[in-house]
C-alpha cells in the first residue's frame, strides 16, 4: 500500500481557518443557522470548525450529530450491515440554515442520507454542504459540496485517510493511499 | 461485529451476550428515533412482515406493528380467532400460504412451546418469536433487560428478582436467560406451588419471602397469575395469593433503598401490585412499554440485515 500525504497539520489549520472564514461570510453571527456533523468521522471535523468559528464569533453557534445508518440506500445490499452512532439534534431544523459537515466527499450517497435523516427533524429554509477533502470524478449521484478544503484527484480504488487528533492520532494529517 | 449470530430470534437461550449488547446499542439509536418529531426512518421498506399471532396479545402486536411501521416496513396482521386455522389448517400450511405472498418476516405468536423453532426448520423467512406457550418471550426479556440497564447504568452485577407465578412464564424463562448472559443475579419468588421443580439448575436463587426478596434486589419483575394456562389450583384464593405475595407502596417505603420495579403487563391491580404501588416512583412500567418499540425495532432491523 502506497500512501502519500495530501495535508499535514499546519495545511490542515489553514484550511480549516479559510473555511471558517467563508462559512462566516455567509452566515454572520449564526443566529439562523446550525451545524451538522455526519456521523460516525464528519463529527471531528465539525467540532473543529465549531471550535474555529466560535473564536470569532461571540454569539454561540449550534452545534448537532447526525447519523444516518437507518437512512442509507445499500441497508440489505452489504455483507455486514453499517453500526449506527449517536445522533444528536438539540435544536429546531425548521426553517433555519442548516451547514452539513462531512470530512470526504466520495460517491454522494451518504449526502443523500443525510438529506433524507435531517428532514426527520423539520423543513429547514436552505443547506449547504462542507467537506474537507473532494474527491473529483467520483459521484454516483449529482451532489456537490459549496466549501470544499480540498479537491483531489482519486480513482475509486484509492481511498482518503483522514487522522485527527480527537480520533487518537499523533497529529493531523491527511493521506491518499493506494492498494497495489 | 455489527450482525447477530442468529438468522432468527427464537428465544434468549440460542443468542450471545454480544448479540444482546448490539441489540441494546442499536435500540439506543432507535429510541432516539422515536422521539424525533417525525419518528420514522426508510431501513426496512422493502420488507413485509407478517404478524401471526395465535394467541392473545394486545401490547406485544401492538409494539411489534408500530416497530415495523416505524421502520417502514410492510404490515400484515393475521389472529387466529378469526382465521382459517378455525377450519383446521395446519400452522405450516397457514404459514406457507401467508409467505407465498411474499413475506421476508414472521413475528409469530403460539400457545404450543417450541412452535416458532419447529416453523424455522422449514420455511426461510426469519422468524421473532413473540411468545411460545409457557416457554420463551424473548423480546420482553430484552426490553425488561434494557430497561434495567437504562435506569441503572448496567445490568452486570445487579440483582434482579423475578416474583410471582414463575411456572407458567415463559417471561421469567426469558429473563433468567438475559439476566445472566449479562451478568446480573437472578432470585425468584413465589408461592411454591407456582416454582418449577427444578428452578435451581438454572443457577437462580429461591426466596419465598417476598420483603426479603425485595430488601435483597436492585431491581424487581413482577409477574402476573396466569389464571388461562392453569388447570388445577394452584393456591386457596387470589385473595391469600395478595396478603403473600402482593407488593404494596408500604412495603416498597419500608426498604432502605430504591428499587426499580417493573412489570411485563396487563397488571391485575390489586392482586401482585396494588395500584399505588405500580403508579409509585419506582415504577417504570410505562418506560418498558417505551423502550419494547425500540427494542423490537433494533431486533427486527437487524435480523432484515440478513433476509
Amino acid at each position: 500500500m502506497r500512501k502519500k500525504l495530501i495535508l499535514d497539520a499546519a495545511q490542515l489549520d489553514l484550511t480549516i481557518s479559510r473555511l471558517c472564514q467563508q462559512l462566516i461570510e455567509n452566515h454572520g453571527n449564526f443566529s439562523q443557522t446550525v451545524i451538522l456533523g455526519l456521523q460516525p468521522r464528519g463529527v471531528f471535523l465539525a467540532n473543529l470548525i465549531h471550535q474555529k468559528l466560535s473564536e470569532t464569533v461571540k454569539e454561540p453557534i449550534q452545534i448537532g450529530y447526525l447519523d444516518v445508518t437507518f437512512h442509507r440506500d445499500d441497508f440489505r445490499r452489504r455483507e455486514i450491515p453499517a453500526r449506527a452512532s449517536e445522533t444528536r439534534v438539540p435544536f429546531v431544523v425548521e426553517g433555519r440554515n442548516v451547514v452539513l459537515i462531512d470530512d470526504v466527499l466520495f460517491t454522494g450517497r451518504t449526502v443523500r442520507s443525510a438529506l433524507d435523516a435531517m428532514l426527520s427533524f423539520g423543513r429547514p429554509a436552505r443547506v449547504e454542504l462542507l467537506v474537507l477533502i473532494d474527491r473529483k470524478h467520483t459521484r454516483h449521484l449529482p451532489v456537490a459540496a459549496d466549501y470544499v478544503g480540498k479537491y483531489v484527484d482519486t480513482i475509486e480504488t484509492q481511498k482518503v485517510l483522514v487522522e485527527l487528533e480527537a480520533q487518537g492520532h499523533p497529529q493531523n494529517r491527511i493521506w491518499l493511499t493506494t492498494n497495489e | 461485529m455489527s450482525k447477530l449470530s442468529q438468522k432468527h430470534l427464537l428465544g434468549i437461550k440460542n443468542i450471545t451476550r454480544d448479540d444482546i449488547e448490539l441489540i441494546f446499542e442499536t435500540a439506543d439509536n432507535f429510541k432516539e428515533v422515536i422521539n424525533r418529531p417525525i419518528r420514522k426512518v426508510p431501513s426496512l421498506r422493502d420488507v413485509t412482515i407478517a404478524n401471526v399471532f395465535f394467541e392473545n396479545s394486545t401490547r406485544t402486536r401492538l409494539s411489534f406493528e408500530l416497530a415495523e411501521k416505524r421502520l417502514s416496513a410492510d404490515v400484515v396482521n393475521f389472529s387466529a380467532s378469526n382465521s382459517s386455522v378455525k377450519k383446521g389448517e395446519t400452522l405450516l400450511d397457514t404459514v406457507n400460504n401467508i409467505l407465498a405472498m411474499k413475506v421476508e418476516m414472521v413475528v409469530m405468536r403460539h400457545a404450543s412451546v417450541g412452535a416458532p423453532h419447529f416453523l424455522s426448520r422449514h420455511i426461510n423467512a426469519a422468524i421473532v418469536n413473540a411468545g411460545d406457550g409457557t416457554h420463551e418471550h424473548p423480546t420482553q426479556a430484552l426490553l425488561d433487560a434494557f430497561s434495567i440497564r437504562e435506569k441503572l447504568g448496567s445490568v452486570s452485577g445487579k440483582k434482579v428478582a423475578i416474583i410471582g407465578d414463575i411456572l407458567h412464564s415463559r417471561v421469567a424463562l426469558s429473563n433468567i436467560f438475559a439476566l445472566q448472559k449479562l451478568g446480573a443475579k437472578v432470585m425468584v419468588c413465589g408461592p411454591p406451588t407456582l416454582l418449577p421443580k427444578y428452578i435451581h439448575t438454572l443457577g437462580v436463587q429461591v426466596e419465598l419471602d417476598v420483603q426479603k426478596a425485595l430488601q435483597w434486589c436492585d431491581a424487581a419483575n413482577v409477574l402476573r397469575i396466569q389464571l388461562e394456562r392453569q388447570q388445577i389450583k394452584y393456591f386457596p384464593s387470589l385473595r391469600e395469593y395478595t396478603l403473600y405475595y402482593g407488593i404494596t407502596r408500604k412495603m416498597l417505603d419500608e426498604l432502605n433503598k430504591e428499587i426499580v420495579l417493573m412489570h411485563p403487563g396487563p397488571i391485575n391491580r390489586g392482586v401482585e401490585l396494588s395500584s399505588d404501588a405500580a403508579d409509585s416512583a419506582h415504577s417504570v412500567i410505562l418506560d418498558q412499554v417505551e423502550n419494547g418499540v425500540a427494542v423490537r425495532m433494533a431486533v427486527l432491523y437487524l435480523l432484515a440485515a440478513t433476509v
